[in-house]
């Protein structure tokens, strides 16, 4: 299969190696993939924000950029969900509202994409240790992605799975939430990392990078110890 | 000077520094939970319940006219008289006035959340009526001059060394921190004043049109005293509230006890169809229903969140809302707190003034699946920030977000944007944590991650060369 | 008639005008599930019940006994007013509350303590010093281990709530399975009169108002007895 990779804004500056894993975890999978350079940003912080139109000038870009795309996978729970569920609202109305759809019908998140578009769980993945996995609100709530994280991480070789007691709990970042309303985001960061702790997990994993970021942020300045890794890192991991 | 955003700022940042706080909210919850949990698994489809119940409310909201019609022709019908209230005011007026013609001294009220939108309480105070709060929540906020914490549990953020405290204090009673004790002291307290009221006030929690009935879900006992004994009935309600047929009570009173409480039934759920009939050896002589709009027909006109107007008042989205939880009731600085309260209230209150609710959430989306009735909460506060975007954008998000389209929409100067945030990442450095620091917000409490030396953009466009 | 509610007509209509709003997303068939059970579509999500009377009677048992009601299965009406005269030794009852009813007349007969009746009204003071109030009932609910009560039923709204110990007495016969069924009775026995008052009861008075702690007897009766007469 021809996959168009689409790389989350933040992933590009902040976490390419994470764009990475899932590029080499799908070329392992036997499949052709592809980075179509003009992509920028799928909208979502100025759509978050109630700026419609500034956020359709950057959804354009996205969409320009996939145009001739066959699938469009992103290893991102959020940005997914802005694509996948909010462009149709995002262009109702417009002119160019059904290309949004079109582009929402053929775009998947990374684990959903393994598991319910390939049929795939396990990818040949090794990493030893003790793991917990928070789900992404995103993710979880509009995509319904739940069991595709966990189906994955159960056939990766020396991975334990340990489940923390919130993990369906939101950590927090919710985009420009994270500085506007700084305290709530930080107290809801300090109950998810609180649960990590008490798995005994050495690494706690995510479908989403701005989940990772939150999380993180606040494990490495407790200096906790506790590594963050996105999924797609972890089935990259041989 | 302070607007209703910035006391909330300051507000949720008092509630969130105390963690003691934080963790008895929690701890409160916990049982909660667990016993939800159970009466959900204890359903044959929880989500076919709900389905259901989203579809019956669509049907009575979306023919709100017809359905509040026929239960006013049911319940006069039977001697009830049915008020119109096109606001607080006229609401408020009306009780005052039933109070006056009918020589009440005394009265006598169960939990009802409209009553607190209106300020029903502060009124009758004013002209001299004694009004006693019979819920022992509702009671014991009351007495200590507070407003409700919580749509359905209103004390639920005190601790029973300050009730015993306070009813020391109020009351002369021994201390105790039994609290078992503690609410046989209210009840004591109570049964005076059930004889001795004239006139008991209500809430609602259904209005049924078909027989004409309003029904009350409580487990104390207090609203079927205060609906007993009193010569005058007043029941209270927003013109949403109204169902279309008896039976849809059989699948909402199970659904509001499991949602809002992880009962399976509460203790009592009574439904009134009107005063004292001929025959009967008790009950008001008089019953009153004011029916209250204070602008839940503007609501009612978005039709896009239309489906709000369907809430049935349980609190589910509050407990599972992790915001609600970790800033508590009193930061919202309204009577509806939580996701429903941050949807309604720029409806119920002025979108300038409240739409920061909307934007003091992380969008998780707990709240919409919580909801019994599928209220599409967490997409409305969305749709909220975008209403008040255009209707009164904050300048610097504006200017803020105009640059971002601007970047983004032209992915060559995004290159450039950020090739040079590489060139000023150490400067933050520098400030990192500190007042200088632009990024504060964050750093104060978590590590930002810097810059990846190159983007994955570059090391594509180095590694796989001109494949696009 | 008040000009409130004309202005409110009016603005419903002019909210609704030509302004459909999108129908919630569902994905479970409402008209299936109707049909399957003559038209009470919510029967198809709600707890199950037995079709039998025994499962009936032994699921409102389990339930209402889990929340603390006292349900005491009887042979015979002779048998229930033992249980009664055990309750009023025990309990040290010195005045009782009641009404005139089938089952309660038959329950009460030959009882040797002064009962007020509410039936032909009452005075509050004489009501409220009472130890216990006994009622009859319109149906038990299997499903929900619940107790309807109405007027006529009950004698009045107060004698079920005001005494702080209250007691139904009950036939087997009396037991439906569900709350479509107890409205379905309600609707048969009263037609469109319907009595102004009735009341699902579920366990005696309880409160979480205290740091979520359950404490029962908050303002309505501490205890709940059934004497359920086979």
């Amino acid at each position: 299969m021809r996959i168009s990779l689409f790389v989350p804004c933040f992933v590009d500056q902040l976490y390419p190696n994470v764009a990475w894993s899932a590029v080499r975890v799908l070329e392992g999978l036997g499949h052709e993939v592809v980075f179509p350079a003009g992509q920028s940003c799928c909208g979502q912080p100025p759509f978050n924000s109630g700026f419609w139109d500034e956020a359709r000038s950057a959804a354009r870009v996205t969409m320009k950029a996939f145009r001739d795309a066959e699938v469009v996978v992103g290893p991102s729970g959020s940005c997914v969900t802005m694509m996948k569920v909010f462009y149709p609202d995002l262009f109702k109305g417009e002119s160019d509202e059904l290309e949004a759809r079109e582009l929402a019908a053929k775009t998947h998140e990374f684990s959903s994409f393994l598991v319910n578009v390939l049929g795939v769980t396990d990818v040949g993945a090794k990493f030893e240790g003790k793991v917990t996995f928070h789900d992404g609100c995103h993710g979880l709530r509009e995509l319904g992605i739940k069991s595709e994280p966990r189906a994955l991480l159960a056939k990766v070789k020396g991975l334990e799975l340990i489940e923390m007691c919130e993990a369906e709990t939101c950590c927090g970042f919710g985009g420009t939430f994270a500085v506007k309303y700084a305290p709530i985001s930080t107290a809801m960061d300090e109950v998810k990392c609180a649960s990590i702790l008490k798995t005994g997990a050495g690494t706690v994993v995510s479908n989403d990078s701005s989940c990772l970021m939150q999380i993180r942020g606040m494990l490495e300045k407790e200096k906790s110890g506790i590594r963050s890794l996105h999924l797609a890192e972890i089935l990259a991991s041989k | 000077m302070a607007t209703q955003a910035s006391d909330f700022q300051s507000l949720s940042r008092r509630y969130t520094a105390d963690k003691g706080f934080r963790a008895f909210i929690q701890k409160a919850l916990g049982g909660y939970y667990k016993k939800r949990d159970e009466n959900k698994a204890n359903f044959r489809d929880w989500q076919g319940a709900r389905d259901l119940a989203a579809e019956t409310k669509y049907e009575a909201v979306n023919h709100l006219d017809t359905y509040l019609l026929e239960f006013e022709k049911k319940i006069t019908a039977r001697g009830a008289k049915v008020f119109w209230a096109p606001n607080a005011q006229a609401a408020r007026d009306y009780i005052l006035e039933v109070a006056k013609e009918n020589g009440v001294r005394s009265i006598i009220k169960s939990k009802t959340m409209t009553s607190e939108e209106i300020h029903l309480n502060d009124a009758l105070e004013k002209e001299g009526y004694g009004v006693f709060e019979s819920d022992l929540g509702e009671y014991i906020v009351q007495l200590r001059k507070e407003a409700p914490f919580h749509l359905v549990f209103p004390a639920m953020h005190l601790t029973r060394g300050q009730i015993s405290d306070l009813f020391q204090k109020e009351l002369g009673s021994e201390a105790t921190d039994e609290p078992e004790k503690l609410t046989m002291i209210a009840r004591d307290v109570m049964r005076r004043k059930y004889c001795e009221a004239d006139m008991g006030i209500s809430g609602t929690n259904f209005a049924v049109a078909e027989t004409g009935m309003i029904s009350i879900t409580e487990n104390e006992g207090n609203a079927r005293l205060t609906t007993s004994l009193p010569k005058i009935h007043v029941a209270l309600l927003g013109i949403e509230k109204v169902l279309p047929r008896l039976e849809d009570l059989s699948l909402f009173l199970p659904m509001l006890a499991t949602a809002g409480a992880g009962q399976a039934m509460t203790c009592y759920n009574t439904m009134y169809a009107g005063p004292r009939q001929p025959g009967e050896p008790d009950g008001p002589e008089q019953m009153h229903v004011v029916l209250l709009d204070n602008r839940r027909t503007e609501l009612l006109a978005d039709a896009e969140q239309r489906d709000a107007l369907g809430c049935i008042r349980c609190g589910a989205c509050l407990n599972v809302c992790p915001i609600f939880k970790n800033i508590g009731g009193y930061s919202y600085g309204t009577t509806y707190g939580g996701p429903i309260g941050s949807v309604i209230t720029p409806h119920l209150r002025g979108l300038r003034d409240w739409k920061h609710l909307s934007a003091a959430s992380s969008l998780c989306g707990a709240c919409t699946e919580a909801c019994p009735v599928k209220i599409d909460l967490h997409h409305h506060l969305l749709q909220n920030r975008r209403n008040g975007a255009k209707a009164a954008p904050n300048p610097l998000e504006k200017i803020a977000f105009g640059g971002f389209s601007l970047m983004m929409g032209r992915p060559a100067i995004y290159r450039l944007a950020t090739t040079l945030g590489r060139v000023f990442q150490p400067l933050q450095g520098l400030v990192n944590g500190t007042i200088l620091d632009p990024l504060r917000a964050w750093t104060g409490s978590r590590q930002f991650p810097s810059l990846a030396q190159k983007s994955f953009h570059d090391q594509w466009k180095k590694e796989r060369g001109g494949k696009r | 008639m008040n000009p409130g509610r004309a202005i409110i007509l009016n603005r419903i209509r002019e909210a609704l005008r030509n302004n459909p709003a999108p129908r919630p997303h569902t994905s479970h068939s409402q008209a299936e599930a109707a049909a399957g059970h003559n038209g009470h579509a919510q029967r198809e999500w709600l707890p199950k019940v037995g079709a039998m009377l025994h499962e009936q009677i032994e699921l409102f048992e389990k339930i209402s006994e889990g929340l603390k009601t006292e349900c005491h299965r009887v042979p015979t009406m002779e048998a229930a007013r033992e249980v009664l005269a055990k309750l009023a030794s025990e309990s040290g009852w010195r005045k009782i509350a009641s009404h005139s009813h089938r089952d309660t007349d038959a329950l009460l007969e030959g009882i040797s303590l002064p009962v007020v009746r509410t039936e032909k009204g009452y005075a509050i003071d004489d009501l409220e010093s009472c130890d216990a109030g006994v009622t009859g009932c319109e149906v038990l609910v299997a499903q929900t281990g619940g107790i309807m009560v109405s007027v006529e039923s009950a004698g009045g709204r107060a004698l079920s709530v005001l005494p702080p110990h209250h007691v139904v007495i009950a036939r087997a016969s009396q037991m439906v399975p569900d709350l479509t069924a107890a409205f379905e009775h309600v609707k048969r026995r009263y037609g469109k009169n319907f009595p102004s008052f009735m009341s699902f009861i579920t366990g005696p008075s309880r409160t979480g108002d205290i740091e979520r702690i359950l404490v029962l007897g908050a303002h309505g009766p501490k205890r709940l007895t059934l004497l359920l007469v086979a």
